[in-house]
């Protein structure tokens, strides 16, 4: 642990509950990775984390300019959190734009550190500074400003490691995180395992991050102008062995956790898209877990070949956001007419069209509802953290399973990108899926893809069965045969059983339960990604003894069987999402209540503030 | 142990399903010599799968009973790729038309081929689309008058073959749907080539573009038409067998007729197993009536397959990892451990 900064004769410790700080430069600068860093360090000391990133959707924007700012906010604590932080305690500004895009969000009193060898006349003028603001006395006024000079402290510190000027600069990230780690008492270590094993072929720039990042900690422990450094306590969290996890990790954790238990293979199809692309990346290493991945040449045949591999019988899924779901709907639909199981994951982004591609969003439930032609039904859930989504990947496999459909896993930028601390489970803790393949013809007419067991679920046989080879295809079909069918009476009779199927799934997961009060004023329904900022704002009104309740929706169609009753306990029903209002249309529409809405559609999470306010308004 | 099969016959592979194609089809031609090929091949009938998309041809899956799969419009080398890459141990077909797989599907066509993967793909070119009911397809000539270009075509079409050859192909064919015999003998080569086997089949759709391969399929006509490749030995063709195809000074194709000095020996000498695919290519834009059309196998060389290198890679990771362990994979990176 950190020993060494304590007896220093004129620096203070003191001690905090809670930090926020925020990273931001230009997208070159190495933000996501001082902030991954930063918390990583964190969350190994035992607080708890919570983090956004946010980048640009250009990978290098022009150098300096207000689109190329990439931020990376950590939120850690001593106690139970819910979100990154509505405000910022300390802010990193590495250069003019980066200040210019963030100050709004440093709160009054806050630390600001920038980076002041980056404030020349050029890097003014591509932020449209007229003159620098670290002359501004107003602007920086309420604030605890230290202008570093983090080029030449960053170049001094590397010294004689034979690196060019350039090569220095770029250490200039580790610098300042450096300087952090020194500020919030942090122990390097993981750190500095993490650069000498992604650098050991290049131990020059290896040795160089660490002077960096050593520099930085001794301007902090030196200079006069840093009087007070905090601690932050570790975090109470419940027992147990813990890793940090992202929302994207843990949904391709999730989906080779189910195969490997049920004992199959998993079949990933996907096409490279922002922000699912990394569960692809993830499956794409496990494949000692027997997970063949397969990087298609579009959406459209990736959603194709994991309806391929559900009818050859093994566990199918595919992922995407943005277009890439409009893309995937028409294949979608010959999964649910064929009735076979696979996942489709969809990382909700900023739409329409190509929108933000890196912001989050929640505006394709509807889409995921209805997004296909004719009566398209199929079982939805939706994950509410980034270590929800090992769960819910898990589980909508094992609806897709169970049921022979389909099953849509909402997840968003924001849980996929984010990282928070994973209580790692224990194998007993996971339920194996049973698949169960037919191996003898079901009838006396010899095998019927299409004869349905109580609940309406078809059975799933192998292909390469003995003596079960059948057909199967887009067209209505027979029930029963599956033969193709254009009957009236057949067609509506299928379509009716596809949506009962569905309808069914309600009896196999779990009833919607309520945090804060079971019945009373307000409720707060909320799905997906937006479960931490919520559950923060409803516990804060709980505590100051207002009658506010909270569910969390986790199962979007079928919504769970006690939903209806639950909302009848409350006066008003309050729905806020990420988008204009999709999941209050459908509360609307399905339970005849006057739901109300509230919504923001900014490329960002709710602040707990902001939800606080909206709440206490229909209180 | 194909030694332990009950031996198969073509009716074996009847479905028990009413074939709905119009009378005297070119598919019917097709469909027979298919379920005559599948008994010879030594495996089970389990063992196959015909996958199809959108299109007359398509209806195909539905007729043969084996596992199979009628699906969307274009899909189905993307859905076969899917199957092949977690049961590369199935024989699959892909049935596919000129307008399902060349316009709608062209993109998973071509790569498909490009991934090589072990794909058996029969594409039935009738130079129209049948079952909208007759608009010109991405095959049909410019000037083809149909329901949608009632003044002529203005696009011009591409050429199957040439798609196939410039996606990578390693195997690449030509029949006639009513030259049952050499029909037969291209399906039997496709079946037993490793990697994507691409064949375009002359179809005749009877019905809306009646007589468009008459010049390629009619005894007395069609001597003059095409010819047949055979590997190592010279392009000859006509009803006396006294034409053939020379490379001129200008590297280009042309047409001698044989005698006055032209011997065999002058003669384009077909290499179906160049590395190179040139020729093949060079052979694939003979259209006519300028040229013969050849028929037979363009090209046929051995190059990585796809499922096979999926699964090369998937048992290389088990043998230096070690079977997937849960535990290991959850207990990754730096963990911690509260008390």
């Amino acid at each position: 642990m950190s020993t060494d900064v304590a007896p220093s004769n004129d620096k203070r410790t003191e001690e905090r509950d809670t930090i926020v700080i925020r990273f931001c430069g230009d997208s070159g600068d190495g933000m996501q990775l001082a902030g991954s860093q930063m918390t990583n360090v964190s969350a190994v000391f035992g607080n708890d984390v919570s983090t956004l990133p946010d980048f640009p959707a250009e990978i290098r924007a022009p150098a300096g300019s207000l689109a190329g700012v990439s931020g990376f906010q950590l939120h850690f604590s001593s106690n139970d959190i819910y979100t990154p932080g509505d405000e910022v305690d300390t802010l990193v500004a590495m250069n003019p734009a980066a200040l210019k895009t963030n100050i709004a969000d440093l709160k009054r009193g806050g630390t600001l550190i920038v980076n002041s060898d980056s404030f020349d006349k050029g890097d003014l003028r591509k932020a449209g500074y007229d003159s620098s603001p670290l002359d501004d006395e107003q602007l920086l006024a309420p604030y605890d400003v230290h202008k570093v000079e983090m080029n030449r402290l960053s170049r001094d510190a590397v010294d004689g490691l034979g690196l060019s000027p350039r090569e220095a600069d770029r250490c200039k990230n580790f610098f300042a995180l450096g300087l952090v780690y020194w500020l919030y008492d942090r122990d390097p270590t993981p750190t500095h395992e993490w650069v000498n094993q992604k650098f050991a072929k290049k131990p020059e720039i290896a040795e160089a991050n660490l002077r960096a990042l050593q520099g930085g900690h001794n301007f902090g422990l030196s200079t006069e102008s840093f009087r007070v450094h905090y601690r932050v306590p570790p975090a109470k969290l419940a027992p147990g062995k813990y890793r940090k996890i992202t929302g994207n990790e843990a949904v391709a954790v999730g989906l080779a956790t189910a195969a490997k238990l049920a004992g199959r293979p998993l079949f990933y199809a996907g096409y490279p898209i922002t922000p699912a692309s990394d569960i692809l990346h993830e499956l794409s290493r496990l494949k000692h877990f027997g997970v063949r991945t397969f990087q298609a040449e579009d959406e459209i045949a990736a959603m194709a070949a994991a309806v391929g591999a559900a009818f050859a019988g093994e566990f199918s899924t595919t992922a995407t956001s943005g277009p890439g779901i409009c893309l995937k709907g028409e294949a979608m639909g010959l999964g649910v007419m064929t009735e076979l199981p696979m996942v489709i994951v969809d990382v909700q982004r900023g739409g329409p069209s190509t929108g933000l591609p890196t912001k989050t969003e929640q505006s394709d439930l509807m889409l995921a509802m209805f997004g296909r032609n004719g009566e398209s039904p199929l079982p939805i859930v939706a994950a509410a953290t980034p270590g929800d989504c090992f769960w819910m990947a898990q589980e909508a496999m094992r609806i897709a399973v169970e049921f022979m459909t389909p099953v849509i896993l909402l997840t968003d930028g924001y849980i996929a990108n984010g990282a928070e601390p994973w209580r790692i489970p224990e194998i007993e803790e996971l339920v194996p899926i049973v698949a169960v393949h037919p191996t003898e013809a079901n009838s006396p007419e010899g095998y019927q893809p299409y004869l349905r067991d109580d609940r309406l679920v078809r059975p799933w046989a192998r292909a390469g069965t003995p003596g079960l080879m059948h057909r199967v295809g887009g067209l209505e079909k027979s029930d029963g045969s599956g033969n193709v069918d254009y009957d009236p009476h057949n067609h509506e009779h299928m379509s009716q059983v596809r949506a009962q199927k569905v309808a069914n799934v309600a009896e196999a997961i779990p009833e919607q339960d309520v945090f804060g009060a079971p019945e009373g004023d307000v409720l707060v329904l909320s799905w997906g990604g937006t479960y931490g900022a919520v559950r923060q704002a409803v516990k804060t009104l709980v505590e100051d003894g207002r009658s506010v309740g909270h569910a969390h929706l986790k199962y979007l169609n079928p919504f769970p069987r006690n939903l209806a009753e639950l909302l009848d306990g409350f006066q008003t029903v309050l729905v806020p999402e990420l988008n204009l209002g999709q999941l209050v249309q459908l509360i609307r529409a399905q339970f005849l209540i006057d739901a109300r809405q509230y919504n923001k559609i900014q490329g960002k999470p709710f602040r707990v503030s902001e939800l606080v306010e909206a709440i206490e308004s229909h209180l | 142990m194909t030694t332990d099969l009950p031996v198969l016959t073509p009716k074996d592979f009847a479905s028990d399903q009413e074939l709905r194609w119009c009378p005297r089809c070119g598919d019917y031609s097709i469909l027979a010599q298919f379920k005559k090929l599948l008994p010879t091949l030594g495996l089970p009938k389990e063992d196959f799968m015909v996958v199809s998309g959108i299109g007359c041809s398509s209806r195909f899956p539905y007729y043969v009973d084996t596992y199979g799969f009628h699906s969307i419009h274009g899909r189905a080398p993307a859905i076969a790729s899917g199957i092949k890459c977690v049961r590369p141990d199935l024989q699959v077909w892909v049935i596919t038309g000129d307008g399902d797989g060349l316009s709608i599907g062209g993109n998973h066509l071509m790569h498909a081929i490009r991934r090589n993967i072990n794909l058996k793909i029969i594409l039935f070119n009738n130079q129209i689309y049948g079952l909208t009911k007759g608009q010109y397809s991405p095959t049909s000539p410019i000037g083809k008058r149909t329901k949608s270009t009632p003044l002529g075509s203005i696009d011009n079409p591409l050429s199957p073959l040439s798609i196939a050859i410039g996606s990578e192909a390693s195997f690449v064919a030509r029949s006639v749907d009513v030259d049952t015999k050499h029909l037969s003998s291209i399906l039997q080569r496709a079946a037993h080539h490793d990697g994507t086997a691409f064949i375009e089949v002359y179809q005749d759709c009877n019905v809306f573009n009646s007589g468009a391969f008459y010049y390629a399929s009619k005894k007395g006509i069609k001597e003059d038409n095409i010819v047949y490749l055979e590997h190592g030995k010279p392009l000859i063709f006509g009803t006396e067998r006294d034409k053939g195809i020379r490379v001129n000074e200008g590297n280009r194709l042309e047409v001698v007729a044989l005698g006055r000095g032209i011997s065999e020996d002058d003669l384009l000498f077909h290499d179906e197993l160049a590395a190179e695919p040139s020729l093949a290519f060079l052979l694939a834009r003979m259209r006519h009536p300028e040229f013969p059309e050849p028929v037979g196998v363009f090209r046929s060389v051995e190059r990585p397959v796809y499922d096979v290198a999926l699964e090369e890679q998937v048992t290389a990771a088990l043998e230096q990892s070690g079977p997937g362990d849960l535990e290991a994979l959850f207990n990754s990176g730096d963990t911690w451990t509260v008390e």
